[in-house]
């Protein structure tokens, strides 16, 4: 038989690696030169010291086995999660952790989404929150002291910013609470903008509830305290993270029942630390509903919550 | 005519039976951590601090079954064929013995800094440099050996087992050195020197050519060397085999985007890798119609040649995992099974239907060719062939089902536009299917312990041959 490629091992094996050079070459390394692989989302900052250090934790407990980073750009999936991600969102990921799986949630956007109380009590107990939850409990982390002398070194390679005051800060510190500062930063840098751009504050001048009474609302009400509000307040309002619900005679902490509209605004706005509402003090940590709501929506949850307390 | 005599393999064969039995043990490990983390799925009260959390128990089944248990396999195997193949013993038959220590040092290594948090979390790569640092010397050594030993061959013609071979060795070498591009910051803590979008597509560039390499092209050079064997019939077209090679090779490494369909990477990538991923089905169905053509000289050798059904089964759950496969490229399909557990029955019906199947059928041909025997009991063999076919099957399809209620569940809206469930609701419809995927893993697992029994006795039977011939 002639001498083939088949005849010839040295020449087949330098041919056998151009073929897989190939594809090589044009999905992978040209793409690595040109600057679209290395975007950067303007106002996204390194990870400071705790950050990283959770990051680590995120890593090591095999989190991206259950949790992706990544939102797609599909209507039920922003309606979830929000904003799709950006590419220029990752720069300083390395490894980027965007996962294979959704056992549990999109994570792209948790930062800022409940406040850390809420992450250190979902963390030790997850089934508090969501009954049916397989995510493990993460309480032993709280028994884990972080190495500040090790974090260090992992912003030196990283070639991260930092102060000796952010090093030394870390002593003390577990590694559930280095958990909670990573979860927390999550996805920011984009959910920051787009806030920016949508007016938050709406204000209105005793509307009654144009849904008052009806058992409709009263039920997609229900249903939808099930799924955005219950997390915090309890399972039919009697309180947790946020306050109870169920007393018509208490508002933000103040004796005295207010009009519907106080309630619309509220789970519209939000609160932060320090404003006010109806002349009461907010502590803040109520999220806004503006951009998940409809007004509809938020009608039936006042409906619903008048119904906890009694009003039919 | 052989210039070597059967004694000149002793030594040789010595090592490869050491890579069987590596692996095997590699394997059971690994076996028992993946039926465990299924009962975490619906238990999860039984996570423990440490080593006993999921996550950490995960990628230590995945890492080690990808590295302990096929890696280890294969690597024996292939020393076996090229002897065989090249009509002559290892060309560095020292080098080739010292392998074997190496590799069990890095999966030791490897597989313990797992269940200690010690990670990269790049997928089918996450052991920690150190011993990634030990595959990548195994490796090129391995492929001194492999390589040599071709070259110096006393067989003119290189046949097409060889081909996926020489194609598996610098594969998983050019791919796995680069996503092994790390900064180490400690002794088991190290940062790629890829970040964000990039890292990704470099990442599932080696994620999909890792599964190309080893659990694709290599399972092909045993197939194409045990099927033969097997059932004493030759492969049906040489001719299709060369054009299966060569655009399998070449097509494989362009898809690597299409498990990053819908991510920040630039979309054309993303469309390049869709439309090889198609292109794919071609090359993968040329082995599949070779191994199908190939028996339909005689289909009753199913049931005369015991291994026959192992191949045979082996490269049809091959032929519907490269339908599937593609198909799960389209943007459509990836819409709706992406991120769900319908990708994990996928992974399993290749591992346990495919890998598992034609990697045990080639360990039961070498061990009593190795020992010249036959096999302890062909009826074992029998029975561990129905039960991890039965296993395999409850596996896959519980999964696919899991994974459409999972996407289509994620997706539901109301007539509103608001969505329908929350996240404990679909979670909560998941736990009966979690529930079977266990059921399936533990038959799977009993008929891989028939597989390890039946191997032991055979080597028992071996030994005592050897001792009454001495
Ligand atoms: C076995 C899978 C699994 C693992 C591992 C896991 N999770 Fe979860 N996670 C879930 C599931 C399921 C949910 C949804 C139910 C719930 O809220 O507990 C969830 C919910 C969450 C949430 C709340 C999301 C939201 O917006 O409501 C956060 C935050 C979270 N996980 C973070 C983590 C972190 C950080 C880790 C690693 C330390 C982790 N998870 C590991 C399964 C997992
Ligand atoms: C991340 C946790 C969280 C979620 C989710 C949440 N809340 Fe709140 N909520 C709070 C906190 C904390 C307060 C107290 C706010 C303050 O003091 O500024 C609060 C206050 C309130 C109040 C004022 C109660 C009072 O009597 O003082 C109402 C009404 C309310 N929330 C309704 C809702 C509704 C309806 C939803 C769902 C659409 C919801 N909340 C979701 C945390 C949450
Ligand atoms: C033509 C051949 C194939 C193609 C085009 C293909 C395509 C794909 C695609 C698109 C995914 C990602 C699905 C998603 O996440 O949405 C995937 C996942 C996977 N496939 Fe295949 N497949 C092929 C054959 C195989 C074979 C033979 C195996 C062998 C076992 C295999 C093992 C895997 C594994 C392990 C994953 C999981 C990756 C992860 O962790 O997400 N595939 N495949």
């Amino acid at each position: 038989m002639a001498k083939n490629i088949y005849s010839k091992p040295v020449l087949f094996t330098i041919l056998a690696t151009l073929t897989i050079l190939v594809g090589t070459v044009v999905t992978m390394f040209v793409p690595m030169l040109t600057a679209q692989m290395h975007p950067k989302l303007e106002g996204l900052k390194p990870y400071t010291a705790l950050q990283l250090a959770g990051r680590d934790v995120y890593q090591s407990e095999g989190c991206p086995f259950c949790h992706t980073q990544t939102v797609r750009p599909l209507k039920t999936e922003v309606e979830r999660y929000g904003h799709y991600s950006l590419a220029g969102e990752f720069y300083y990921d390395r490894p980027f952790l965007w996962g294979t799986k959704r056992t549990g949630p999109d994570l792209a956007r948790e930062g800022g989404k409940y406040p850390d109380s809420w992450q250190y009590a979902h963390f030790e107990d997850p089934r508090a929150f969501a009954p049916h939850s397989i995510m493990p409990s993460f309480a032993w982390l709280k028994k884990i002291k972080l190495d500040p002398a090790q974090v260090e070194t992992h912003m030196k390679v990283l070639g991260f910013p930092y102060t000796q005051a952010d090093i030394s800060a870390l002593a003390g510190k577990t590694e559930l609470d280095a958990l909670v500062a990573y979860v927390q930063t999550l996805g920011t840098a984009v959910t920051v903008k787009a806030q920016a751009t949508v007016p938050v504050t709406k204000k209105m001048t005793h509307v009654p509830n144009p849904l008052a009474g009806s058992h409709e609302a009263i039920e997609r009400g229900e249903k939808l305290f099930e799924q955005n509000c219950q997390a915090c307040h309890g399972k039919e309002g009697v309180g947790y993270i946020g306050p109870s619900l169920r007393d018509k005679d208490i508002f933000l902490y103040v004796r005295g029942n207010v009009p519907d509209d106080d309630y619309f605004e509220i789970i519209h706005n939000g609160t932060h630390p320090g404003g006010i509402e109806d002349g009461r003090t907010e502590k803040g940590g109520m999220p806004s509903f503006a951009d998940t709501l409809s007004n509809d929506e938020i009608w039936s949850l006042v409906a619903y919550i008048r119904s906890l307390q009694g009003e039919k | 005519m052989s210039v070597y005599k059967m004694g000149d393999y002793h030594y040789d064969n010595q090592t490869v039976r050491k890579f069987i039995y590596s692996s095997i043990f590699w394997g059971v490990l690994a076996l028992i951590a993946g039926v465990w983390i299924s009962i975490l799925f619906w238990a999860p009260g039984l996570n423990g601090p440490g080593w006993l959390t999921y996550g950490r128990l995960r990628s230590f089944h995945v890492n080690v079954m990808a590295f302990g248990l096929v890696l280890g396999a294969l690597i024996g195997i292939f020393y076996y064929i090229t002897i065989r193949l090249t009509k002559r013993p290892l060309l560095f038959p020292k080098i080739a013995r010292f392998t074997v220590y190496l590799f069990n040092l890095a999966i030791a290594v490897g597989g313990w800094g797992l269940l200690m948090g010690y990670t990269k979390s790049l997928a089918y790569n996450e052991f920690e440099w150190p011993a990634s640092l030990l595959i990548v010397i195994l490796w090129v050594l391995m492929a001194v050996v492999i390589l040599g030993t071709i070259i110096k061959r006393k067989e003119e013609q290189m046949y097409i087992s060889l081909w996926y071979i020489i194609a598996t060795v610098v594969t998983l070498a050019v791919i796995y050195v680069v996503n092994n591009l790390v900064v180490p910051a400690g002794l088991f803590k190290s940062y790629p020197v890829f970040a964000g979008v990039n890292g990704a597509n470099v990442e599932w560039w080696y994620g999909h050519n890792a599964v190309g390499s080893e659990l694709t092209m290599a399972t092909l050079a045993l197939f194409y060397y045990f099927l033969p064997k097997s059932t004493g019939l030759p492969i049906y077209s040489h001719r299709l085999s060369i054009i299966a090679f060569w655009s399998l090779i070449f097509a494989y490494l362009w898809a690597g985007a299409h498990h990053l369909v819908y991510t920040p990477i630039p979309d054309w990538i993303q469309t390049v890798a869709i439309a090889m991923s198609i292109f794919l089905i071609a090359p993968s169905w040329g082995s599949v119609v070779n191994g199908f053509y190939t028996v339909r000289e005689d289909w009753g050798r199913m049931r005369t040649h015991y291994l026959t059904k192992f191949f045979i089964l082996g490269i049809t759950f091959y032929g519907i995992q490269t339908v599937q496969g593609p198909t799960q490229a389209l943007r459509v399909v990836s819409s709706l099974i992406h991120y769900t557990d319908w990708v994990v029955g996928h992974v399993h019906m290749g591992a346990m239907g495919w890998d598992a199947l034609v990697i045990t059928g080639a360990i039961y041909y070498i061990i009593p060719k190795i020992y010249d025997t036959e096999i302890y009991s062909e009826k074992i063999a029998n029975t561990h062939f129905w039960l991890v076919l039965t296993g395999q099957i409850i596996y896959s399809i519980t999964m696919w089902i899991a994974g459409i209620q999972e996407g289509a569940m994620q997706k539901a809206v109301n007539p509103d536009g608001t969505l329908k469930y929350t996240w404990d609701q679909i979670v909560a419809k998941d736990i009966p299917y979690w529930q079977f995927r266990t059921l399936g893993g533990v038959i799977f697992v009993a008929g891989m312990l028939f597989f390890v029994y039946n191997i032991l006795m055979t080597v028992r039977k071996g030994n005592a041959l050897v001792a009454s011939k001495a």
